[in-house]
């Protein structure tokens, strides 16, 4: 196939919605909604603000298979309130990862995978989705010992704020060249600390420091695909047939403290760096 | 000379050391606690830090692998011990370093280390607890306290958990200051208030009537004597934070996250 063809041959990944994305990554015919829109569970804490709530808070849970193997994928939807974490949204995921910690108590085993599309703790419910998101992180961290918990980042939303902890924690993380992840957004710094800080309007700079093929470049993600679908579900499968890490990136602390004290504030830049870190520590 | 901050008198007063003779943001230090040692631990501000935009009592690249790296000491130290010792978090966290470099180099990283380590040394037996002196802000606190078994909290001045600073919150949600107070009173996870925040069933005690900035003896061996009870009964119970929605509070304000866990348990197998 020439180029042409190459590119009209994708099925893009971004544009799915959280339940079709989920339905993408899953073996055909074995998606399986558990608390769908049907069970009306929504925020009790939007319609007190009034913000119009969504059937399903933005967050899709789903059983199936992912390589003839038991699967279950937690999917964020970018289009409700920014995929932002709310009590029920970040509940669902974090009940999602306790249930697969249960298959493994019992002896039996599943595939764990996050489809991450968010701004961090939804602010109408801050400190309930500030809570959710720690449970989110401590299941993460009691299941990567029996699995590795393989996180994506579509884009275009990215992956921000708690949530870029959770994404970090995870033991295998793709993304696309449009993903970003980062702790606070680029808005966030330039509010916080002035625009000499950071210009949060320069697209390049955003995505030469924290876009997905820098990301992967130096070590802070594992796996850069394009937008097409096939190809993140390749990379996931790639990433549950490599199996449990010998040791995730945030245990490797002296190996990581190092590699933080070769840096020097004063002139790093995104090239820099990559010649600095080029790939795991 | 600069005073000293809430993390570095509460860590003075409970390990009987002068932090300043330390260097560095993290402070670490076993200390005696009832009758065990316990290990504390405290971020403090670090003027001469290296990254301009991480001088304060805020969690950074540095302070977050720093966090991890004693938490995870203790870790390996106590290996084979059959009582593991306490680790006691003094939260007093302003934020995460907010700068261009530390989005670059991974802060979110760093932070997740932190995370990783707090929540090893608790399902390793731990009993892990976040002793709330200051503020414990969004993901300054995630990082440094809320993987913690037991959270307890001094009811005084100065003291919330949030996810953002009110200032901030109020110029995103297009409200004033006051407008957000008001909000508070009604919708309880937006309050700032540690009253309504002990409401959300997370806190384990809520310690009145201690002199947060200069505490007596007496008041030093009250929390002692707290975080005491804390680590007994985090002993006691399972070691993931399932025991956060088992309070009266948990059950009336945390009731959707008990009903999504009831219904998602139900669906989990095919019918």
């Amino acid at each position: 196939m020439n180029a042409h063809d190459t590119f009209i041959a994708r099925h893009s990944f971004i544009e799915l919605t959280a339940r079709e994305r989920a339905r993408a990554l899953l073996d055909p015919g074995t998606f399986r909604e558990l608390i769908g829109p049907f069970d009306r569970l929504e925020s009790p804490w939007l319609a007190m603000q009034n913000v119009v709530c969504q059937a399903d808070d933005g967050a899709v849970i789903a059983r199936g298979t992912l390589g003839g193997e038991a699967a279950v994928v937690a999917a964020i939807e970018p289009a409700f309130q920014g995929g932002s974490i709310g009590e029920v949204s970040g509940t669902k995921i974090a009940a999602a990862l306790e249930l697969a910690l249960r298959e493994f108590e019992a002896g039996r085993s599943i595939r764990p995978v996050v489809l991450f599309e968010t701004g961090g703790v939804r602010l109408q419910e801050a400190n309930l989705g500030l809570a959710v998101i720690a449970e989110i992180h401590a299941a993460i961290v009691a299941l990567q010992r029996y699995v590795p918990v393989v996180g994506v980042i579509g884009g275009m939303v990215g992956c921000f704020g708690g949530m870029s902890l959770a994404a970090a924690l995870c033991n295998r993380l793709v993304m696309t060249r449009q993903a970003r992840l980062g702790m606070n957004g680029p808005e966030v710094i330039e509010e916080e600390a002035g625009v000499e800080e950071l210009d949060s309007r320069d697209r390049r700079l955003i995505w030469s420091m924290i876009g997905g093929e820098q990301r992967v470049a130096v070590g802070l993600a594992d796996t850069l695909v394009e937008d097409d679908t096939d190809q993140v579900r390749d990379a996931v499968l790639a990433a549950f047939a490599a199996g449990v890490n010998k040791s995730n990136r945030t245990e490797q602390v002296d190996a990581q403290l190092e590699r933080l004290g070769r840096i020097d504030p004063a002139a790093i830049d995104p090239v820099v760096l990559r010649s600095l870190w080029q790939g795991n520590a | 000379m600069m005073t000293s901050t809430r993390g570095q008198i509460w860590f003075d007063a409970l390990t009987g050391r002068a932090s300043s003779d330390d260097a560095g943001p993290v402070r670490s230090a076993d200390a005696t606690l009832g009758d065990t040692t316990a290990r504390f631990i405290a971020v403090v501000p670090d003027p001469q830090n290296r990254f301009p935009r991480a001088t304060d009592n805020v969690v950074g690249l540095e302070q977050g692998w720093l966090l991890a790296r004693t938490v995870r000491e203790a870790i390996d130290a106590d290996r084979n011990a059959a009582l593991k010792r306490p680790l006691v978090a003094i939260v007093d966290v302003k934020s995460q370093a907010y700068g261009r470099r530390e989005e670059l180099l991974g802060v979110h990283l760093a932070c997740a280390a932190a995370v990783d380590a707090y929540a090893s040394a608790r399902l390793a037996g731990h009993p892990v607890v976040a002793l709330i002196v200051g503020p414990a802000m969004s993901g300054a606190f995630l990082a440094h306290g809320y993987q913690a078994n037991r959270i307890v909290a001094l009811d005084a001045s100065g003291i919330a958990v949030h996810a953002m600073g009110k200032e901030a919150a109020a110029r995103v949600t297009r409200r004033s200051v006051e407008g957000l107070d008001e909000l508070g009173e009604r919708v309880l996870p937006m309050s700032y208030k540690m009253s309504a925040y002990a409401k959300l069933g997370l806190l384990h005690e809520l310690i009145a009537g201690i002199d947060a900035d200069a505490p007596t003896h007496e008041h030093v061996w009250r929390v002692q004597a707290s975080l005491v009870a804390a680590i007994d009964d985090a002993r006691r119970g399972p070691r993931d934070l399932s025991s956060r929605l088992q309070s009266p509070d948990a059950k009336r304000t945390r009731a959707a996250s008990i009903e999504v866990r009831k219904r998602m348990a139900e669906q989990w197998d095919a019918s």
